[in-house]
C-alpha cells in the first residue's frame, strides 16, 4: 500500500505548478543548510588530511600540504579491517535474520486470518516501546546467561528481536496490498500457502524487503549501546566501538582519529547513496503507516 | 472466491475464512462456510506457528523476557552474579528518586524533550514547506540534509567532540574571522553545554523531521491549493489554512518519535561528555545515569530499577500524548490492539475531518 500510494502521489505532485516565491531564494538557503549540514563531515574528512602540528597551529584551517599518511597508517593496519568484518558480519546477520523472521511473521499477520492475529500485531508494535535502551540491563544479564558474551551473536541476536517490531510494521501493509486476485490464482493452479509465500510474496513485496532491510542494516551498523556491552574483547569490536577505542586510545593523535572516523563513515555513506530513495521512501512509509 | 480454494488442495482455509479476514474488502461479502472441516484446522494452525513462530519466540526472549525481567531485578540488591538473594523491596525505588543526579538528569530530559521539538520543528517545518516544489537538484538537496541522520552516533559524537574542544576548529574559526569573543568552552561550560547539546542533536536529527514533512506535504491534495489560489489566497494564507492542518498527523506523529526517543537518549551523550563529565557538564540523561550506576558501579539490581524508572516515565508520557494528541489520527499500538485493519483509511478519514 505503502509503494502504491507513494507512487500516485508523487506524480501527482509532479504536476504542481511552483508558488511564487523567488527561486534563488530558496536556493540560497538549501544552501547555507546543506553548507551547515555537510560542514562537519569535511571536517572530520579533511582533518584526517592533516598533521597534528598543522591542527594545533590553525584548528581550522585546510591541509597545507595534504598529507595521506594517517589513512594510509588507518588502512594498512589490522585493526580497522578486523573492525570492518565484524560490522559487515554483524549488519549482514542482522539484516537476514530480521528480514527473514519478520517476512515469516508479517505474512502470517497479513493474509492468515486467524483469532488472536489482532493481539499478535499489538504485542509486535507495543515493541516499539521497548528501546534497546530500556532492556539493556536486563538484556546483558540474558546474553551472559546464554554464554554469548564476546560474541558476534550475542550482539545479532537481540538485534534481530529489536528490529522485529519497525520490521513487521513496514511489511504488513505491503503483504496485504498484495491483490488477492494474485493469489487465487495461484491456488487455482495448484500452488499451496507456502508455495504462494515463496514464489510470489517475496518477489510482490520486494520494495518493502529492501526497505527494511536497509534499516536493519543501518540500525545495526551505526549501533553503539549493545555492542558496548557484549563485546568487551578488542578483537570482537563492531566499528562504532572501534572508534570511540581509537579515539581514546590515540586522544592525542587528532589527526588520526579523524582519519579513522572519516574512514569508518564512508561504508555506511556509500551504502545510503545507494539506497537513498529507499530509506527516505521506507521512513515516510514506516512513519505513516 | 471460497468455491476455488476449496476446489485446490488447500482445504484448511475453510475454516481460517470464518474468522475476521480485515485485510481486504473482497473477503467481506463471503458467506459464512459451515464448519465441516474442523480437523483441517491443524494444518494452518501448523504454518502459522512455522511462519510466526520463531519471530514470536525470539521477540518474546530477547525483547519482552528482560524487560520483565528488569522489574524483578530491580527490588534486589545485586552484583549480577549468581541469582539475586538480597531482597531489598523498593529501596532502589525510593534511592533513584531521592538521588539529585538523578532528578537532574531528568530534568535535562525533559529539556530536551521540549527543546527538541520546539527547535527542529519549525526548522523542518520550514525548510520542508521550501524543498516541497519541483525544482533542479531537489533530491540531492534532500539526501545532503539526510545525511547526519545515517551517519553513526559515534562518528558524530567523536567529531563534533574534536570541533567544539577549547583549541578545536569552531573556537579557531572564530578567531580566524575576529569573532574571538564569541569563543566558549562548549562542552563543558554548565551553562552552554545542554544548548551544545541541542545544536548537535538538531544537526543530526532535523533532516529527519524534514524527510517526514515533505512526505505529509505529497499527501494534501493539489485541488485544495488550487481552490484556494483560486479564491485569492497568498502563499502565507495557503500554508496556514491548508498546509498546517493537513500535515497535522504528521506533524504529531513526529513529534511523537522525538519524545520517544528524547527520553531514551544516551549515545551522543555518552559518546561526548562520557559518564562522569556528563553530569557536571549538565547534560546528563536518564539513559547514562542508567548505565553509570547500574553497569559501570557494578550494581545491576539499581541499573535494572533506573530502567524500570525510565521505562514507565517513557510509556506514561507515551499513553497521554496517544490519548490527548494522536487520539485522533491513530488507533495507537500501545492503548488499541486492533488497528492494523483501519491504516489504510485513517488518514484519509482524518485528512478529510480536519478539512470540514
Amino acid at each position: 500500500m505503502t509503494a502504491l500510494t507513494v507512487s500516485s502521489r508523487s506524480s501527482r505532485r509532479a504536476a504542481r505548478k511552483s508558488l511564487p516565491w523567488g527561486s534563488p531564494a530558496v536556493y540560497f538557503i538549501a544552501l547555507i543548510v546543506i553548507a551547515l549540514m555537510i560542514v562537519p563531515i569535511a571536517y572530520i574528512i579533511i582533518g584526517g588530511f592533516r598533521t597534528n602540528s598543522q591542527i594545533t597551529v590553525d584548528p581550522a584551517g585546510f591541509p597545507n600540504p595534504w598529507n595521506p599518511a594517517n589513512y594510509l597508517e588507518v588502512l594498512t593496519g589490522g585493526v580497522f579491517w578486523g573492525q570492518v568484518l565484524n560490522s559487515t558480519i554483524t549488519a549482514l546477520v542482522t539484516t537476514v535474520g530480521a528480514v527473514g523472521l519478520g517476512l515469516m511473521a508479517s505474512y502470517v499477520l497479513a493474509r492468515y486470518p486467524f483469532r488472536g492475529s489482532g493481539a499478535l500485531y499489538a504485542l509486535f508494535a507495543a515493541g516499539l516501546m521497548f528501546p534497546i535502551t530500556v532492556a539493556i540491563t536486563p538484556l546483558y544479564i540474558v546474553v551472559r546467561n546464554l554464554g554469548l558474551m564476546n560474541s558476534l551473536a550475542g550482539v545479532i541476536i537481540p538485534q534481530i528481536a529489536f528490529a522485529l517490531p519497525t520490521t513487521i510494521i513496514i511489511l504488513v501493509p505491503f503483504l496485504r496490498a498484495i491483490p488477492d486476485e494474485i493469489q487465487e490464482a495461484a491456488f487455482i493452479d495448484g500452488c499451496s500457502r507456502i508455495g504462494f509465500f515463496f514464489r510470489m510474496v517475496l518477489r510482490l513485496s520486494l520494495p518493502g524487503v529492501i526497505t527494511v532491510g536497509i534499516l536493519a542494516f543501518i540500525g545495526s551498523w551505526n549501533s553503539y549501546l549493545l555492542p558496548l556491552f557484549i563485546l568487551n574483547d578488542q578483537a570482537t569490536f563492531t566499528l562504532p566501538l572501534g572508534v570511540q577505542a581509537f579515539s581514546s586510545q590515540y586522544a592525542t593523535d587528532t589527526s588520526k582519529v579523524l582519519a579513522f572516523t572519516s574512514l569508518s563513515m564512508i561504508p555506511a555513506l556509500i551504502f545510503f547513496s545507494l539506497f537513498e530513495r529507499r530509506i527516505v521512501g521506507g521512513l515516510t512509509g514506516a512513519v505513516k503507516g | 472466491m471460497s468455491n476455488t480454494r476449496e476446489s485446490t488442495s488447500t482445504e484448511h482455509v475453510s475454516t481460517a475464512d470464518l474468522a475476521q479476514h480485515d485485510g481486504s474488502g473482497a473477503a467481506a461479502s463471503l458467506p459464512s462456510q459451515p464448519r465441516r472441516r474442523r480437523g483441517a484446522g491443524w494444518a494452518l494452525r501448523a504454518e502459522i506457528a512455522l511462519l510466526a513462530g520463531p519471530a514470536v519466540i525470539v521477540f518474546l526472549a530477547f525483547v519482552i523476557f528482560p524487560v520483565v525481567m528488569a522489574a524483578y531485578y530491580g527490588f534486589f540488591r545485586w552484583a549480577g552474579y549468581g541469582p539475586p538473594t538480597d531482597f531489598v523491596g523498593l529501596q532502589n525505588y525510593v534511592v533513584i528518586l531521592t538521588d539529585p543526579a538523578f532528578l537532574a538528569a531528568l530534568g535535562h530530559n525533559a529539556f530536551i524533550v521540549v527543546a527538541s521539538i520546539v527547535i527542529q520543528g519549525p526548522i523542518a517545518i520550514l525548510l520542508a514547506l521550501l524543498l516541497n516544489r519541483k525544482m533542479k537538484g531537489q533530491s540531492i538537496i534532500r539526501v545532503l540534509i539526510f545525511v547526519p541522520y545515517v551517519i553513526s552516533e559515534v562518528v558524530v559524537g567523536t567529531g563534533w567532540s574534536l570541533m567544539l574542544a577549547t583549541n578545536g576548529a569552531l573556537n579557531g574559526f572564530l578567531h580566524n574571522v575576529g569573532l574571538g569573543s564569541w569563543a566558549h568552552d562548549w562542552l563543558s561550560d554548565p551553562n552552554i553545554a545542554i544548548w551544545t547539546l541541542m545544536g548537535i542533536l538538531t544537526w543530526k536529527y532535523v533532516g529527519f523531521a524534514v524527510i517526514l514533512f515533505l512526505a505529509g506535504l505529497q499527501g494534501i491534495p493539489e485541488e485544495l491549493y488550487e481552490a484556494a489560489a483560486l479564491d485569492g489566497a497568498s502563499f502565507w494564507q495557503i500554508q496556514r489554512r491548508i498546509t498546517l492542518p493537513l500535515l497535522g498527523p504528521t506533524l504529531r506523529i513526529w513529534a511523537f518519535l522525538s519524545i520517544i526517543g528524547a527520553l531514551q537518549l544516551f549515545d551522543l551523550v555518552y559518546i561526548i561528555w562520557g559518564q562522569y563529565v556528563a553530569s557536571t557538564a549538565g547534560t546528563s540523561t536518564m539513559a547514562t545515569y542508567m548505565v553509570a550506576n547500574g553497569r559501570n558501579a557494578g550494581n545491576y539490581g539499581y541499573g535494572n530499577a533506573v530502567a524500570v524508572v525510565i521505562f514507565l516515565i517513557s510509556m506514561i508520557v507515551a499513553l497521554i500524548y496517544q490519548r490527548f494528541v494522536l487520539r485522533r489520527d491513530t488507533a495507537g499500538a500501545v492503548t488499541t490492539a486492533k488497528k492494523s485493519g483501519r491504516t489504510k483509511g485513517r488518514r484519509g478519514a482524518a485528512a478529510t475531518e480536519r478539512t470540514a
